[in-house]
């Protein structure tokens, strides 16, 4: 899965300001393969990851995403492969001297230490003196708005607060690499958003190294630099949120982030053949054979054209600043467009017909 | 009113039953202690009597040290056990359990048994370190402190083991990988994570342990000698022998005013409530220095484990370091069944003689025990006592549990206390109280009065067992229920007893052991022909070693292991 150059350059772009010693790669997983029994929890798989950079690896569960996560922290050994951190063989060095720092999806806060304890855990195990610890706990928990609450037990604090906790416990000994499993899963919708907020400024603030494990797509779109892509123990796509939404280059990524409307068909020559019709390939297509066009809600408009489907409505859903409209197509397939606030939507069960220009839509190999 | 006392009603029957047979004559053996003989004045002479010789001083000595020592070597012994069974994968945990449970329940008469014809001068342990020449003349540990500390700490280091472990399972199991991750080398991990979270399991185990064994008699009596002697054992023959009930009862007292300290000093630090298997790591707010130089000792402790543990490692390979706490593991397990392996061959013997091993294999002695009279009359009535008592403990406990899960009383805390006091109050307090009150009553002798008392000892087990099964039952089932148009009767029948009939009968099973076990209030209770299975056993025992004895220990070892293991797998929830 090696990035080009090109991408990588827009990347940092992006960013905004290059982190810490720049491109570097702090993380290398060299064919990394996991099984367990019959079961393959791993693919051999390769993997870069650039020092300063939050990279998520999004995907559904069992899609080997939490074993990619463990192999790297040291939890799980793998079966073959290489890691690498900072340049240095790290496969078989024990968990405890890995400086890798996890973020567990229950917190896994100690109950018998206080916050400010909790968080001093890391420093104590490497020697520090008490006056350091102290200092340093200090500045961690006012990093996350607990600075007032470190003679407190974790049983006393609430979801969010436990969630800083364990941000705070792993940033104070400023890993070489944070690595965060579902860390949100447990909070509600609102509180989610805001700790994603919080996530975003520590990284910025302290340019932390993060790899991100969520099931959540629109929390890997609105969190990561990059995002890796997993599915069936493999890695399906790796880019930047806008790369992985806008060229998908499998049907799963297209599914998987976003919804969009996939016409099947068979490429024949600068068309693509479906049963809703042919339509022109989008430039650059190199897929033959069976393939899909994918469109994105907000690309479909309603209305003829030259490329353009017909089908019956469906549904409607208002979610405030757009109204979504799904319409079903002749053979059944599901097709959705976004309508601008103020339109009123068709009703259901009229025709409906909706079109798109063709540079906008992608097309991938089935 | 009713309508919110409603479920708490449930709790009348089992603590009217406890202030009648529990409450009630413990408080009078402690008046009959400050009472003067005859005249019943108040006076404080049956302390000072005790206090002021110098012989119950020394047994009151003997019996602490023996105590705290079992203690120690029961936490010694059981710790590491539990500790290496907690972190087995669920399903191999167990049937390793099981292993811990069979020696539990086993009546203690049959493992003291077992020591008996195994410590002999010619028993198997003398028999096998002569054949290996570790020793040229046989050891002389029966009737010594040596023979007293092994049967003790063999009898209760079940104990230990079943109350430490629920603790250590309940430690989330990601908080060790979480101070790995955080840079804790293993040393560090077990003392400051591991050991930490497990202390109130192991405060409770040494409460639990100590304060059974302050009261205990049978292994003093048969493993030990006259400098042996236990306060239970000077308690037993004031009263049978010299009819002292003053004195006696100003012994007890002291025995329980032991027991409660001890639980009141473990309240203080831990909470109770850790001792039902409940797991609580909440500490308590104002022990900041307790709790500071506690933290400074353990992190002293993990750091020389670590230094300790990378010399080993360079030393013999941490392969071999790996393997440590397993061979310790199976070796407390070994030590667990080894008895109980040694009187089963026993039992077939077609010898006079207990010699081990057996000269040769016949069913003579079991033939001898179901042709006596004596024998079978005693199994008999033994089984109508447990049946009885089960029917009885099962009731009140399950009741009072029912009260306890379904009421928000601010009682409730009260109620979970005294039905668990039967099992803090040492058994021959219980006993001795219950002794003279079924003396007024005209109980004594009487399969009635064994059912009363035995339904005493074994309520705590009842109501345990039946609070842990309707904490994890979904009292939504039965709004479904009535939802779904189903009565109220229905609801009962059909929902809330099918789903609980696992635990009814694992509280029944339980209660039934407990009672089949007993010989402490038997010992009192039972008189001349209503002699139970215990109390025949211990009269033999006391009288004369005899096959007929191994014969009547393989029955009833394989009675309880049956009830038992049926006892287990219907206390867990199926699937």
């Amino acid at each position: 899965m090696e990035r080009q150059p090109r991408r990588r350059g827009r990347t940092l772009q992006r960013l905004g300001a290059p982190l810490s010693s720049g491109a570097g790669v702090k993380l290398r997983i060299d064919g990394i393969a996991k099984r367990y029994g019959p079961v393959v929890a791993l693919e051999p798989l390769s993997l870069e990851v650039r020092s300063g950079e939050l990279l998520t690896i999004l995907g559904p569960s069992g899609s080997g995403k939490t074993t990619l996560l463990q192999v790297i922290c040291g939890l799980v050994e793998p079966d073959a492969g290489r890691l690498f951190i900072d340049g240095h063989d790290r496969t078989v060095m024990p968990v405890h001297q890995r400086e890798i720092g996890l973020v567990f999806q229950n917190y896994a806060l100690f109950p018998h230490l206080t916050v400010a304890e909790n968080v001093g855990f890391p420093l104590k195990m490497r020697g520090r003196p008490a006056g350091e610890i102290r200092d340093r706990v200090a500045t961690a928990l006012t990093m996350v708005q607990l600075g007032h609450l470190g003679g407190r037990f974790p049983r006393e604090l609430s979801g969010g607060q436990q969630q800083r906790v364990a941000l705070a416990r792993c940033f104070v000994y400023q890993p070489a690499i944070i690595l965060m499993d579902e860390p949100l899963g447990a909070l509600d919708r609102q509180l989610r958003e805001h700790m994603q907020i919080e996530i975003k400024r520590l990284h910025r603030e302290t340019g932390a190294t993060i790899i991100y494990v969520t099931h959540d797509q629109e929390e890997a779109l609105a969190l990561s630099d990059r995002i890796c892509l997993m599915n069936h123990a493999r890695i399906e796509q790796v880019g930047t949120p806008q790369e992985i939404y806008e060229h998908p280059r499998t049907a799963f990524t297209a599914g998987f982030i976003g919804t969009s409307t996939l016409l099947r068909g068979q490429v024949e020559g600068d068309a693509l053949a479906t049963p809703h019709g042919r339509f022109a390939l989008p430039p650059g297509s190199t897929a033959t054979g069976a393939a899909a066009l994918v469109i994105r809600p907000e690309h479909l408009r309603l209305g003829p054209g030259p490329n353009a489907i017909r089908g019956v409505v469906a549904e409607t859903v208002y979610a405030g600043a757009e109204t979504r409209l799904l319409f079903d197509l002749a053979d059944g397939t599901g097709a959705a467009l976004r309508l601008p606030t103020g339109t009123t939507p068709p009703e259901i069960g009229t025709e409906v017909e909706a079109h798109w220009t063709t540079e906008t839509a992608v097309l991938v190999p089935l | 009113m009713t309508r919110r006392l409603g479920p708490a009603l449930y709790a009348v029957p089992g603590i009217a039953f406890l202030a009648v047979f529990f409450l009630y004559p413990v408080l009078r053996l402690l008046a009959l202690s400050l009472q003067a003989e005859g005249t019943g004045e108040f006076t404080l002479g049956h302390y000072q009597h005790a206090l002021g010789t110098e012989v119950y001083l020394r047994v009151l000595g003997i019996t602490f040290t023996i105590a705290a020592e079992t203690t120690l070597g029961a936490l010694l012994l059981g710790y590491p056990l539990a500790h290496w069974l907690a972190r087995l994968p669920e399903a191999r945990r167990g049937w390793l359990v099981m292993l811990v449970m069979i020696p539990f329940w086993t009546s203690y008469l049959v493992k003291t048994f077992a020591w008996m014809i195994t410590l002999d001068q010619n028993g198997v342990m003398n028999r096998m370190l002569l054949a290996t020449g570790a020793v040229d003349t046989p050891l002389e540990v029966l009737h010594g402190r040596i023979g007293v500390m092994i049967g003790m700490v063999h009898a209760m280091l079940p104990l230990a083991v079943l109350t430490m472990l629920p603790v250590m399972v309940a430690v989330d199991r990601q908080l060790p990988r979480a101070a790995g991750t955080l840079g804790a080398p293993p040393g560090q991990v077990f003392w400051r994570v591991q050991f930490h979270l497990s202390l109130p399991g192991l405060a409770a185990a040494g409460l639990l342990v100590f304060i059974t064994s302050l009261g205990f008699f049978i292994t003093p009596a048969l493993l030990g000698g006259p400098r042996d002697t236990m306060l239970a054992q000077l308690v037993i023959s004031q009263v049978q022998e010299m009819m002292n009930w003053g004195l006696a009862g100003a012994l007890a007292v002291m025995m329980l005013a032991a027991a409660l300290v001890t639980c009141w000093v473990y309240d203080r630090l831990f909470g109770l409530s850790t001792v039902s298997g409940q797991a609580s790591a909440k500490p308590r707010r104002g022990q900041a220095a307790l709790r500071t130089a506690g933290l400074s000792i353990l992190s002293a402790v993990a750091a020389a484990h670590v230094a300790l543990g990378s010399a080993m490692a360079r030393l013999v390979g941490r392969r071999v370091l790996g393997w440590l706490l397993p061979a310790y593991a199976a070796l407390v397990l070994l030590f667990l069944g080894a008895p109980t392996l040694v009187v089963v061959p026993m039992g077939f013997t077609d010898s006079s003689f207990l010699g081990f091993p057996p000269p040769g294999y016949s069913l003579r002695w079991f033939e001898v025990y179901f042709g006596s009279p004596l024998w079978l009359g005693a199994t008999l009535r033994s089984f109508i006592v447990a049946f009885g008592t089960a029917c009885l403990a099962t009731l009140l406990g399950g009741l009072a549990a029912l009260a306890l899960a379904r009421s928000q009383s601010r009682w409730q805390g009260a109620i979970f206390a005294l039905f668990l006091a039967p099992m803090i109050v040492p058994r021959i307090v219980v006993a001795l109280a219950l002794f003279y009150l079924f003396a007024q009553l005209g109980l004594v002798a009487t399969e009635a009065g064994l059912v009363l008392g035995h339904a005493v000892l074994a309520l705590p087990f009842t109501f345990v067992t039946m609070a842990a099964v309707l904490k994890g039952y979904d009292w939504r089932l039965d709004q479904a229920a009535a939802t779904l148009g189903a009565t109220r009767f229905r609801i009962l029948t059909q929902v809330t007893v099918p789903l609980l009939k696992g635990g009814l009968v694992a509280a029944f099973l339980f209660a039934f052991i407990t009672s089949f076990d007993d010989l402490t209030v038997a010992l009192f209770v039972s008189g001349g022909v209503t002699t139970t299975l215990p109390k025949q056993m211990w009269d033999d025992m006391i009288l004369q070693l005899n096959p007929t004895l191994a014969a009547v220990s393989v029955v009833v070892f394989v009675l309880v292991t049956a009830l038992l293991v049926t006892a287990e797998r219907l206390r867990k929830p199926k699937g």
